[in-house]
């Protein structure tokens, strides 16, 4: 764990940015994007979930590779997880199964 | 140097402190690893009885011993207790937990008091599981398929799930401890192309233990919930999709078999080099194949759900992808026998063990190639063919793997030599007795006959009496050391520091070692597996 | 090379299995970002079983989705940002030695913390009341009345309401855990056990608590946001 000290400064201008994004998603949430309302909606959530990770749990400030790599690594596994489920769910109508 | 002084007057981690509070209490990762051989032995024996109880049953094709529906829980039972409460624990539990912290040069684990809330997190749900055989038990397979489990069983399914769900937790822990163990304290020098491949192998299995368990637990959890609120996630009248049961399921028991074999193989790659007096073979090779494992083992799962209703597409990249699984376990059977190669071979019982192994796995993973086939996949699915696949690598691999490490490391746990001939003369019979109960079932799976039966077509007998014939034989192998291993902690002939003149760090300290390993911290200089330079012991020990 | 003295300096905290007190941080530090990976995966099950069925039952998920109290939920969401940035604060403050300050954004986040379960119990009983609860009493006919143009079957809302739960009560419980773990950091900051030197308890909390509240930036575009759009 790095022993850099984050200003707060740089904590309090990622509190407003989250909060602004929160806002945003709810209210964008309203219009209608058709296919791009989820699409959106995960995006500003990942980059809210990002901007957590980053300063608030100080990934970017440590110099650690191998917590990076942790994350990545669940990221990863998680995806998989996903991803090779959905296959089976998102090809079961196609011709003989 | 040391000479075989008397133990007694030497301070070491069994004499250190005695009473039941020094047991149940400890920190220690050594006590803790026996007090994990203490339980998954019981379980092991109880496991084992019901294997008992299911052969005797096959014995003839009426279903004349047990109702079918008891005989639906024998095989549960069966199944559950061996693999949550024996396999999955066994190695890394009992031998890892000894052996890690020698390995790297450490004192003890990262976490010592997460290492003693892992046994108990399995003592408590073992208490649990005996708790529920007791009291009717469970009959949905270990399975736990949906949904009969959650609808339509009538027996203990949440009370199970609970135990297992907490026993997967210790799981968790003790990969949590190994990672962090092996990242953070080896000793200076010990970079990771000189590790043991025995730590190699539990680093594999540790990620594995990490990331797939969790996904096991809150499927237990939905199941729980499901069952206990009558909610419809996996009912198909109401809109609920079995098969994300077994997604979900599977996505964590098929890397679970890793668990199960790895440890197994980093044993292997100990023994083997010390016994042919050589250096392993494509050290990178055995290293990076376990990783490999690891990391493949995840993309497989659905191989168990050919039949079940998955899209064809699906099934066709999950066959795929079980063949390439089998490439790095092939890579390391390729180097073990290429270590033994011009090696100086020496047939002590450990060795008999892994030679054991490499013959019963390489059978064991050959034929789940057969499985992977999605043609023969159809015949031969859900009879005695699969059966005989994962017993010929669950216990002609891990069983025999795990057996082979505790004579192997016995001196240095006990402080005591075993009796060599008995240990010998029991691995030839647990051998024999394996191969008589298996190898007919794969030919009863062919021939058509299904898993799970109480009862089977006549022409079915003989083949079901050699196994059940087996099976008497295996029982008197697996007894055999458990009394000679007892019996050896008062009278076996004292060890030295190092009897095997095998290569590792924890070869160097005392036999049994003192409570913080080692005097000094080592640093080690030399590669792993340095056999040209460690001389032979000048009497290979006999009983 | 390191010896092993026979006295040992009992460095504030440090284990006897560690060499040194930055080991023993790397090491804990280590552990909790591996716990954590776990969580992910223990999260992601229910993600998965959430995805299949959002798949198949759209309509009724969104229904369901609608019938949750966009306010609330907003505003719990921006109620957890607020405590990830007191607990951020209160790892500075103990990074600087500022023990008073450390306990104000300490019991600052653990009122977050109860805010949002305070609202999450609000946003429950108005599910019960609404008999949006899977189970014998489940109900969801308000649901066809308010959406005639949506084809909803009962059994698939049913469905959608039994992930809501599942997946919420899972995160509240981590909550609860998270408000324990804290109240403990509470009592240990209060007792001045932490220092610039020693405050590894402190950080591995916070990045326990920022897990949880990860959690939430996804569950709640998930469950809140899947059709939000004006019905025709």
């Amino acid at each position: 764990m790095s022993e850099h000290i984050v200003s707060s400064k740089i904590y309090y201008t990622i509190w407003i940015i989250l909060l602004v994004l929160t806002i945003v998603t709810a209210q964008v949430a309203k219009i209608n994007l058709g296919p791009f309302n989820p699409i959106l909606a995960l995006v500003i959530a990942t980059t809210k979930a990002l901007l957590v990770v980053l300063f608030f749990m100080h990934v970017k400030y440590t110099s650690e590779k191998l917590t990076k790599m942790v994350i990545v690594s669940a990221l990863f596994w998680l995806l998989l997880l996903l991803f090779l489920s959905l296959a089976d769910y998102t090809t079961r109508g196609i011709g003989h199964a | 140097m040391a000479t075989t002084a008397i133990t007694a007057e030497r301070e070491h981690y069994l004499n250190t402190d005695y009473g039941i509070r020094s047991w149940l209490l400890t920190t220690d990762h050594k006590r803790i690893a026996l007090l994990y051989l203490v339980t998954i032995t019981l379980f092991f024996f109880i496991g084992g009885f019901f294997a008992l109880l299911i052969r005797l049953e096959l014995l003839t094709p009426a279903g004349d011993l047990v109702q079918a529906d008891t005989y639906n829980k024998l095989f549960t039972m069966h199944g559950q207790v061996m693999i949550f409460f024996f396999l999955i624990p066994s190695i890394p539990a009992v031998l890892g937990n000894f052996l890690i912290p020698m390995m790297v040069g450490a004192k003890d684990l990262a976490f010592p008091r997460i290492n003693l809330l892992s046994w108990y997190l399995l003592v408590v749900a073992g208490i649990l599981m005996l708790h529920c055989i007791i009291t009717g038990g469970v009959d949905s397979g270990w399975t736990f398929y949906t949904p009969f489990s959650t609808a339509f069983s009538n027996t203990k399914v949440i009370e199970a799930g609970v135990a297992i769900f907490i026993a997967g937790f210790s799981s968790i822990l003790t990969g949590l401890n190994f990672v962090v163990t092996i990242h953070r304290m080896r000793a200076p020098g010990l970079t990771w192309s000189r590790l043991p491949l025995f730590v190699w192998a539990h680093y594999a299995t540790s990620i594995i233990q990490l990331l797939g368990t969790p996904v096991l637990a809150i499927t237990l959890l939905l199941v729980v919930f499901e069952r206990a609120f009558n909610l419809g996630i996996f009912d198909p009248t109401r809109g609920g999709d079995p098969l994300l049961f077994q997604h979900l399921f599977w996505f964590y028991s098929h890397p679970a078999v890793y668990i199960m074999i790895l440890p197994s193989m980093g044993v292997v790659a100990e023994i083997i080099p010390c016994f042919s007096r050589k250096r392993i073979f494509g050290y990178s090779a055995v290293a990076m194949s376990s990783i490999a494992i690891a990391v493949f083992g995840f993309l497989v799962w659905a191989h168990h759900m050919f039949v079940a209703g998955i899209s064809l597409y699906s099934a066709m990249i999950f066959s795929i992808l079980s063949y390439l699984v089998a490439v790095p376990s092939a890579i390391k059977v390729f180097n073990w026998t290429a270590t033994m190669y011009k090696g100086s071979i020496h047939f002590n019982t450990p060795m008999l063990y892994a030679m054991g192994f490499i013959g019963l796995f390489t059978m064991g993973g050959l034929t789940g190639l057969f499985l992977a086939a999605l043609g023969i996949d159809v015949h031969v699915t859900d009879t005695y063919f699969v059966i005989a696949h994962f017993h010929y690598i669950m216990v002609g691999g891990a069983v025999m793997g795990y057996l082979g490490g505790l004579h192997f490391w016995w001196p240095k746990i006990s402080g005591r030599m075993y009796p060599e001939w008995l240990g010998k003369f029991a691995a030839l019979t647990v051998f024999l007795g394996f191969n008589l109960t298996f190898f007919p079932q794969f030919i009863l799976g062919y021939l058509g006959m299904p898993r799970r039966y109480w009862q089977y077509p006549a022409e079915f007998q003989v083949l079901n009496v050699f196994s059940t014939a087996g099976s008497t034989i295996l029982a008197v192998g697996y007894v055999l050391p458990m009394i000679y291993f007892l019996w050896s902690m008062r009278y076996g002939k004292v060890a030295d520091a190092n009897p095997w003149g095998a290569a590792g760090l924890e070869w160097k300290t005392s036999s049994p070692p003192p409570t913080s390993n080692f005097e000094e911290v080592p640093e080690v200089t030399w590669e792993a597996y340095n056999y040209d330079e460690i001389p032979a012991p000048e009497e290979v020990p006999v009983g | 090379m390191a010896d092993s003295p026979l006295t040992i300096e009992h460095e504030e905290g440090l284990q006897h299995q560690f060499v040194d007190v930055e080991q023993q941080r790397n090491a804990v530090s280590l552990g909790m970002w591996l716990f954590l990976a776990t969580e992910i995966m223990f999260f992601g099950g229910m993600f998965c079983a959430y995805l299949v069925y959002r798949y198949w039952y759209y309509n009724e998920f969104a229904a369901g989705s609608r019938s949750l109290d966009l306010t609330w939920g907003t505003l719990n969401t921006a109620v957890l940002i607020c405590s990830s940035l007191t607990v951020a604060l209160g790892v500075r403050a103990a990074q600087l030695g500022k023990r008073k300050l450390l306990i104000v954004l300490l019991v600052l986040t653990l009122l977050f913390g109860l805010t949002f379960l305070g609202i999450k119990g609000i946003e429950w009983y108005a599910k019960y009341t609404e008999h949006h609860i899977p189970g014998a009493s489940f109900d969801a006919s308000d649901l066809i009345k308010d959406y005639p143009q949506i084809p909803i079957d009962p059994a698939h809302e049913q469905i959608y309401f039994s992930l809501y739960f599942a997946m919420t009560g899972l995160h509240a419980l981590h909550m609860i855990i998270g408000v324990g773990i804290f109240s403990f950091i509470l009592f240990y900051a209060w007792k001045g056990r932490y220092t610039p030197a020693y405050h590894t308890p402190v950080e591995i909390s916070g990045l326990y608590w920022h897990f949880v509240d990860i959690v939430w930036i996804y569950l709640f575009p998930l469950l809140y946001l899947i059709d939000r759009r004006p019905l025709r």
